[in-house]
């Protein structure tokens, strides 16, 4: 009992230690990519005894810095929920990263171990239901902080995620019919199988309509460009106005940490997860004949490394997003969400319904 | 009139349009990459991946006929060309230039600058100066771009920098060989008299008032100048003996 304690713990703690990696090189990739996109070159001045390793060390001079200014907390704001907001938004979005199966079954030393930190039943609607009381965090920090921009910012907030969560959710409503599940671990196997046997039968194969709707969803969720209203530093004065110093650090994690979270269940529903084409628990197995035999250890860390680079790739493709589009308007956003993007995904799930009664 | 373009059924549909700017953007991000990424390893280093000018280290390549920072050019014998006519300072509209003249030993040449200042805090680099030169004696083409200072006297150049656009403050040792005003040895009448100057003028407030208090504050200066106070002899003869020689 201890061990498989011990085990789940330090799966947990290697997930939350990758995740919040990933998230803090955000900062770095975003400057970067940004940088190149642009033909521009990027921050690379911060340095640890002149080496400058392509600016990595911008991110650990941004905590120092972050961590070094004044907490202020304005007057007449509410004092404890003004502290708690930043904390529930990390918090809301980091424990969702529980439910996503970052590889298969690995066996070690007798221990059959599921790469899964919470290994739910109903990790889908835990996943969506975690997601929506993110909110909290966006909508208690506009609240508390005594500021009637920083309060408009956490509606623009608020109406903008319920609306693109509901879409986000029946998006995924066909993928739960196709599979049959909502167990986050049993659709990413349902998607090893293959379509005239060489084709990977994937979320994506299989939803195309819906990858897309999702994809839009999320990226709302995330609330980056192009769907920063609620934020927008720039111009319009967002929910954390009123934050300074690491509990702003704290929302700006949140973001990225976001961001990785879009990313990795984009990669579970849609892109097979850990799945990687013609990989069997016994070796490469290719359609055109041959087969490459692998241990099973080498099998999972090589689901493992599809995963994280599926993940990587995702991130790659939103900061790409990020950096292209304009953003929105909010009629423009609200427009888009429950005009188009909502009746489409109602109709993507009858459509399945009859697909899958046709094809039965 | 501006009339706006009816879009298109594609990109009304918007999403073909998303596809289109990711792939813009994206081309550019592998086009930049693959250089980058080239570069590291000492390859391609005529192509470059961005637009970017790493200032301090790699300054950006000036026009030559650029004005920036002024210098005083020389004659063969190293004292400056300049012959204080005086041009510059009277064509001077933010009156930056204080040129006293002295008597140079070469009657030819008639006169030589024992003093040449420039305030770069007020100079607005016009360029009437150089322009009104008869002698080309003062130029603008040192390409010193890098004027910064903590103080406004910091920013007051005098012959010592005008002659060595090299040289910042502070300025350490003089080693003009013509007797002048030398900020740096500490001795202010070395060249002889100080003269009245006319510096910037006093603006705000009632600018015909303050012109007016402006001549007003030159009377004054005239009548108190002090006597001339005679350049030490040893100095004048050690001038001379160079001139001539």
């Amino acid at each position: 009992m201890l061990e498989a304690f011990l085990i789940k713990l330090s799966l947990a703690a290697a997930v939350f230690f990758g995740v919040l990696n990933l998230a803090g090189l955000h900062t770095w990739i975003e400057r970067k990519q940004s940088a190149i996109m642009q033909d521009r070159i990027g921050a690379n001045r911060a340095s640890i005894f002149g080496l400058r390793l392509f600016g990595l060390f911008h991110p650990l001079a941004d905590v120092l810095k972050l961590f070094t200014k004044e907490d202020f907390i304005p007057p007449g704001g509410n004092r404890v929920l003004h502290t708690l907001a930043p904390f529930l938004s990390a918090f809301f979005a980091l424990v969702v990263f529980a439910a996503i199966p970052i590889g298969n079954t690995l066996t070690l030393g007798g221990w059959v171990i599921e790469l899964q930190v919470a290994s739910l039943d109903i990790g889908l609607l835990y996943i969506l239901a975690m997601l929506s009381m993110g909110v909290y965090g966006v909508v208690l920090a506009g609240y508390a902080s005594n500021n009637h921009y920083a309060f408009l910012g956490g509606m623009r907030a608020a109406s903008q995620m319920l609306s693109y969560e509901i879409t986000m959710g029946i998006s995924l409503i066909g993928l739960i019919m196709w599979s049959g599940t909502l167990d986050l671990q049993a659709m990413v196997r349902a998607q090893g199988q293959y379509l005239w046997g060489w084709l990977p039968l994937w979320g994506a194969v299989v939803q195309p309509v819906a990858l897309i709707v999702f994809l839009a969803a999320a990226l709302a969720e995330t609330k980056r460009i192009p769907f920063d209203m609620p934020e927008g530093e720039s111009e319009i004065v967002g929910y954390f106005v009123e934050y300074s110093g690491m509990k702003f650090g704290l929302f700006f994690m949140t973001d990225f940490i976001e961001t990785v979270l879009v990313a990795c269940l984009a990669t579970t529903f849609f892109f097979g997860g850990w799945q990687v084409p013609y990989l069997f628990p016994d070796g490469f197995r290719f359609p055109w004949g041959g087969a490459i035999p692998m241990a099973p250890l080498a099998v999972t860390l090589a689901g493992i490394g599809a995963f994280t680079a599926k993940v990587v790739g995702f991130c790659w493709l939103f900061m790409t997003v990020r950096w292209t589009l304009p953003r929105f308007r909010y009629d423009q956003l609200m427009r888009l969400g429950w005009q188009y993007l909502f009746p489409i995904s109602l109709a993507n799930v009858v459509a399945t319904g009859l697909a899958l009664r046709l094809l039965s | 009139m501006i009339r706006k373009r009816e879009l298109t059924f594609w990109e009304r549909m918007y999403l073909p349009e998303i596809i289109r700017g990711v792939a813009l953007t994206s081309r550019h991000f592998v086009r930049n990459l693959a250089i980058h990424t080239l570069h590291a390893v000492g390859l391609a280093k005529h192509r470059s991946a961005a637009v970017t000018y790493q200032y301090p280290e790699q300054p950006r390549p000036l026009a030559p006929r650029l004005r920036t920072r002024h210098r005083l050019t020389l004659r063969e014998d190293g004292t400056p060309r300049c012959v204080a006519c005086m041009m510059c300072e009277t064509v001077c509209p933010a009156r930056c230039i204080t040129i006293v003249a002295g008597e140079h030993p070469d009657p030819n040449i008639e006169k030589y600058p024992t003093r040449f200042d420039i305030d770069l805090g007020v100079c607005i680099y016009c360029g009437y100066c150089v322009e009104a030169c008869p002698e080309d004696a003062i130029r603008m083409d040192t390409q010193i771009l890098d004027i910064a200072a903590y103080s406004r006297a910091e920013m007051k150049l005098d012959l010592h920098e005008l002659l060595n656009p090299s040289l910042r403050k502070p300025v350490k040792a003089c080693s003009l060989p013509f007797p002048h005003r030398c900020a740096v040895r500490g001795d202010p009448h070395a060249a002889g008299p100080e003269q009245p100057l006319h510096g910037p003028i006093f603006i705000g407030g009632d600018v015909t008032r303050a012109a007016g208090m402006e001549d007003q504050a030159q009377q004054a200066r005239q009548i108190e100048a002090p006597h001339p106070v005679p350049l030490p002899s040893g100095e004048r003869e050690k001038g001379e003996g160079r001139g001539n020689g």
